[in-house]
């Protein structure tokens, strides 16, 4: 077929081919006429994307218009400019010229080897002033046709009459009260009731290839979000979940919501065309629900990596922590020596200019209020001491700054209602070649925001983990070398003395290396995970008792439901065996096991704070036998009913069998015969209740005979 | 009560088998030379020499005097039960997976591996009652079968032949004319392949194991699924009791990927299922590897299992047992 075609075609040129020896014919260096060689297949593949599309072009306009004398030398200039931008491909600049004039047209196309250079260019050059009188005006390629068909005349914009939307909130009037908890396993995600009642989980939505790489719920819960290649998108509603909003993103790799869930950050990260460049780093903030981009940061991955002077590389996310509680009021990042923080209000600055400290290292937001607590390590071998500060925004002003000496690392830990906050601080030892740790206790409701200093009993043992009682004035720390450590629980308050700290207990020798309060306090799962093998203690921090110790096995992740009354343990796949979930109830009794292949994620949906006020809530703590009574008798119904089916099923399940079995007893009593007869007559296997009859066999061994001498007396 | 080990092979055990009395077990093993037990008290009563290649399964005759093996060394051999000697043999091309004597134990289905460019077959021996008359030509073959057959057993009066293997579908043989008379639904049926088939007592069903981690219960003459047992790890072995209503599914983790760290993440346990609820009742630990084989003594009071880590475990069962109620 080739052959004819190229025979055909040399017929047509007026070669003859017989003439010609095709193995001396050498193709210029580069080039290939189209024809792809088998080893570039792969190489094809990569590149095929960006060469079907025209995003990698741009147009140039407001160029001088200049005679044929003169345009290789705006060439020359226009190439200078944007080859300084990006590479630009082998005739990849193409003036046009004005046929009759022979003059330039006063535009050019520029085409670059990748779309994001080609964007980039654009965003820089946009406006650019060669003189006086030109000015660049750069558009994408792309854009020329939409730009073309912007009709002349203005047409107002039709208004759409009002529509009700879905009743995002939906779940939460659920009647038995459950709650809902989204799973990922192999291709399939799915959202499903915790129906613990019924001991096992009731289907509300299933979709395949929901997402490409994870699913996340938004902090109140209203909305789950998928992640694709060309964006992120997020799904809610009523009764099935409807995508509500999709947020364009090529590439996105993270998502993170606002507290309030007003706001979608977006991340994603570029390969550079040049490898030696650092990644580009895109980020996008969009509003949820128009689904309008507020905010986009654009840069190296350099500029968004964070930790001071440290040489930190990557990115940590999130880039932009949320401030300010549920209202999303303010946002800020850190950077080399600086905080920004930006307000949602124009999305910019605050007083336009960030926060300046000096070596910054870490920084966290209270989760109630606008207040900033920051991380300063130690400066000039000591002379400086690290510090920790409290700022308040927007004013900026420092409510309270803590001095520390010969500190190796601080962590912040937030109390859940802002109301204090424990920094871990981990000291170098005089000797400088060990670290012991203390914490600095911070009261930020009080006035002049006074702070206690709590060492534990043993200095030198190691903290594994720290937590805050959510909404409360407890605190559980694991501490301790070895394979067994101690697990301490303080409080905020002393019997008679609010203002101090006291210890509660001390549990010796567990098997616990994470802690998991209950959202609603007082009860605490001690976790063994990872090299503990999933061991789980389920402990009541006011009676300070344990009310049970369980296992999941390899168990690699633990979440409470937002109403603390289940605990899921999960197996996810980062082990290739007992992939799935347990459901626990809040005491450590388990409810039910569902085991998946390929298990990615359990989240629990969030439940938005409650909107009861709080003496509202104090009324039912005081009556709760009163209401407790209608949802006892509910629960003891649904297990009645739950029995009753039960026996029915089993029941049904042995009658279906029975039935089975005695028509086979009929066939095969009708088939008697024959067996028999296959079997030479003896009889078949239902009748034979065979004897053991008892045989003795005697078995001659060996005879032998022996002539024993006698000596009679005679 | 406390099982009996019995270490007798030195590699990993492949099939389980009682007489039909149930005094005797016989066990094959990769290590060439099956064994006989006494299935009371594990000792060791014989072995039969000159398999030269794993023995992957036997077979026993109703009366006791005849055992049939099929090995990896390409041969199936008759032996005699009472003294070990060899009887006959039948060559093939290629390995003997499984064996099965027909009702009446005049007939034996041996089944083979593809091997080379060869497919996988079943193959239909007439089995005399002198040894001297034994004719080494098949009288069927069937083929069609993708890959490996794991077993082939008869169907009632020795009609159909019943095969199941790699290629995860369950066959209905007709054993006169070997036509191919049914399949398993793609759709109901296994989602992997078949790793072990074993019959009823009274061949009104069986059960399959498969390594999509579940076994299921046919009717033997309609090939409908009757039940579906649902465990966590890939089924190795099954078998019922034949005196309550269990099924026992052994298995655990691929030998290849066993875990170094903890016994328990192999699961290498026999599970009872309660056959008519579907329901898990209990396992029993032990082996250090997955179970291979599983063996139900025919009056139901003991049962035994052999693992990869060569040994077979006795168990016979304590009084409660008996009086399992759920």
């Amino acid at each position: 077929m080739a052959d004819a075609l190229i025979e055909e075609r040399a017929a047509l040129m007026g070669i003859d081919m017989s003439q010609i020896d095709l193995d001396s014919v050498q193709l210029p260096p580069g080039e290939d006429f189209g024809i792809i060689s088998d080893d570039d297949d792969l190489y094809r593949e990569d590149t095929l994307e960006l060469d079907t599309g025209l995003g990698n072009i741009i147009i140039v306009d407001n160029l001088p218009v200049v005679p044929r004398e003169k345009f290789d030398k705006l060439e020359g200039v226009v190439r200078k400019i944007y080859s300084q931008i990006g590479v630009i491909k082998d005739d990849g600049l193409w003036m046009p010229v004005d046929p009759d004039t022979q003059k330039t047209l006063g535009y050019c196309f520029i085409e670059y080897n990748t779309a994001q250079e080609a964007e980039l260019a654009k965003e820089k050059t946009n406006g650019y002033k060669l003189d006086r009188s030109h000015i660049f005006a750069v558009s994408m390629f792309e854009d020329f046709d939409r730009f073309m068909r912007v009709p002349d005349e203005w047409a107002p914009p039709e208004t759409k009459p009002y529509t009700p939307g879905e009743n995002l909130q939906q779940w939460l009037t659920d009647e038995k009260a459950r709650d809902q908890f989204v799973i990922r396993a192999g291709s399939d995600t799915e959202v499903l009731w915790n129906d613990a009642r019924q001991l096992k989980p009731e289907p509300v939505h299933r979709r395949a290839f929901w997402t490409e790489s994870f699913v996340q719920w938004s902090p109140l819960g209203t909305y789950l979000a998928t992640v694709h290649r060309q964006g992120s998108a997020v799904w809610g509603g009523a009764s099935t979940f409807n995508r509500l909003m999709r947020y364009a993103h090529p590439q996105v790799k993270l998502i993170d919501f606002s507290p309030g869930e007003k706001y979608l950050v977006t991340y994603s990260s570029h390969e550079p065309s040049n490898p030696r460049d650092p990644q580009r780093v895109v980020i996008n903030i969009f509003d949820v629900r128009t689904g309008k981009i507020m905010r986009d940061f654009k840069g190296s991955a350099d500029d968004f990596a964070v930790g001071g002077t440290g040489a930190v590389t990557g990115v940590s996310w999130p880039v932009f922590r949320w401030g300010g509680g549920r209202d999303d009021k303010y946002f800020a990042r850190i950077g080399k020596s600086v905080v920004s923080v930006y307000e949602t209000e124009t999305f910019s600055l605050i007083d336009k200019k960030s926060l300046k400290v000096e070596n910054v290292m870490d920084f966290n937001w209270s989760p109630t209020d606008p207040i900033l607590a920051l991380y300063v390590p130690e400066l000039g071998g000591g002379n400086q001491p690290a510090r920790v500060s409290l700022v308040q925004i927007p004013s900026k002003e420092e409510l309270r700054q803590k001095n520390l000496f010969s500190v190796s690392d601080c962590k912040m830990y937030w109390q859940s209602n802002g109301d204090y906050l424990a920094v871990k601080v981990d000291r170098y030892t005089k000797t400088k070649k060990s670290t012991y740790t203390g914490f600095e206790l911070f009261r930020i409701k009080e006035r002049d925001i006074p702070i206690e200093v709590l060492e534990l009993e043993n200095k030198n043992d190691k903290i594994i983990a720290f937590a805050w009682e959510p909404k409360g004035h407890r605190f559980a720390v694991i501490h301790g070398d070895g394979p067994r450590p101690d697990v301490s629980f303080y409080s905020m308050r002393s019997g008679n003395n609010t203002g101090r700290v006291s210890k509660l207990t001390t549990l010796k020798g567990k098997q616990a290396n994470f802690l998991f309060w209950s959202p609603a306090g007082r009860y605490i799962i001690l976790a063994g995970l990872k090299n503990f093998n999933g061991q789980l203690e389920f402990y009541n921090v006011d009676e300070l008792e344990t009310m049970a110790t369980a296992e999941h096995f390899m168990a690699t992740d633990i979440e409470w439901d937002p109403t603390g009354r289940y605990v899921a343990t999960a197996v996810t796949s980062v082990h290739e065996m007992e992939n799935g979930f347990n459901i626990w109830s809040f005491n450590g009794k388990l409810l039910y096991r569902i085991l998946k292949d390929h298990f990615f994620q359990f989240l629990w949906r969030p439940r938005p704070p409650s909107l009861l006020s709080p003496e509202k809530e104090e009324e039912i703590a005081k009556n709760l036998k009163k209401y407790s009574k209608k949802y006892e008798a509910e629960d003891q119904d649904v297990s009645m009913l739950l029995s009753e089916q039960d026996r029915e099923k089993r029941k049904m399940l042995k009658d279906e069998w029975e039935k089975w079995v005695s028509r086979w007893k009929q066939m095969q009593e009708e088939e008697k015969l024959e067996r028999q007869n296959l079997r030479d007559g003896e009889a078949s296997d239902e009748e034979e209740e065979y004897e053991a009859k008892e045989v003795e066999v005697e078995e001659l061994l060996d005879v032998s005979e022996e002539v024993l001498s006698f000596d009679y007396e005679e | 009560m406390r099982p009996i080990l019995m270490k007798g092979h030195e590699r990993p055990l492949t099939f389980l088998k009682y007489n039909r009395e149930g005094d005797l077990l016989f066990s094959c093993a990769k290590d060439h030379t099956p064994t006989v037990w006494f299935a009371d008290n594990g000792e060791r009563l014989g072995t039969y020499r000159g398999h030269n290649g794993a023995v992957w399964c036997c077979d026993v005759s109703r009366d006791s005097m005849r055992l049939i093996t099929g090995s990896a060394d390409t041969t199936a051999k008759l032996w005699s039960v009472q003294n070990g000697t060899q009887l006959f043999t039948f060559n093939f091309d290629s390995p003997a997976r499984s064996v099965d004597f027909s009702i009446g134990d005049k007939l034996a289905v041996i089944t083979t591996d593809p091997f080379m460019e060869l497919p996988s077959a079943v193959h239909v021996k007439r089995i005399a009652r002198d040894p001297a008359d034994q004719a080494s030509e098949s009288v069927l073959v069937l083929r069609g079968h993708q890959g490996r057959i794991a077993r082939a057993v008869w169907g009632p009066l020795n009609k159909t032949i019943i095969s199941a293997g790699e290629d995860a579908i369950i066959r209905v043989w007709d054993s006169e004319t070997g036509k191919l008379l049914r399949e398993s639904d793609k759709e109901t049926g296994h989602k992997k392949a078949v790793t072990s088939l074993m019959k009823s007592v009274d061949g009104s069903h069986f059960v399959t194991g498969s390594q999509d981690k579940s076994a299921k219960l046919w009717d033997i003459r309609t090939l409908t699924l009757i039940k579906t047992y649902v465990t966590e790890r890939p089924v190795n072995a099954v078998t019922m009791s034949p005196l309550l209503d269990h099924v026992v599914l052994g298995g655990g983790q691929d030998a290849s990927a066993v875990t170094m760290t903890d016994h328990r993440a192999g699961k290498f346990e026999a599970k009872f299922f309660d056959k008519i609820l579907q329901e898990e009742i209990g396992g029993v630990k032990g082996h250090f590897g997955p179970i291979n084989a599983l063996a139900f003594n025919p009056d139901g009071k003991s049962f035994s299992s052999g693992g990869e880590d060569g040994y077979v475990r006795l168990h016979h069962f304590d009084p409660d047992y008996f009086n399992i109620k759920i």
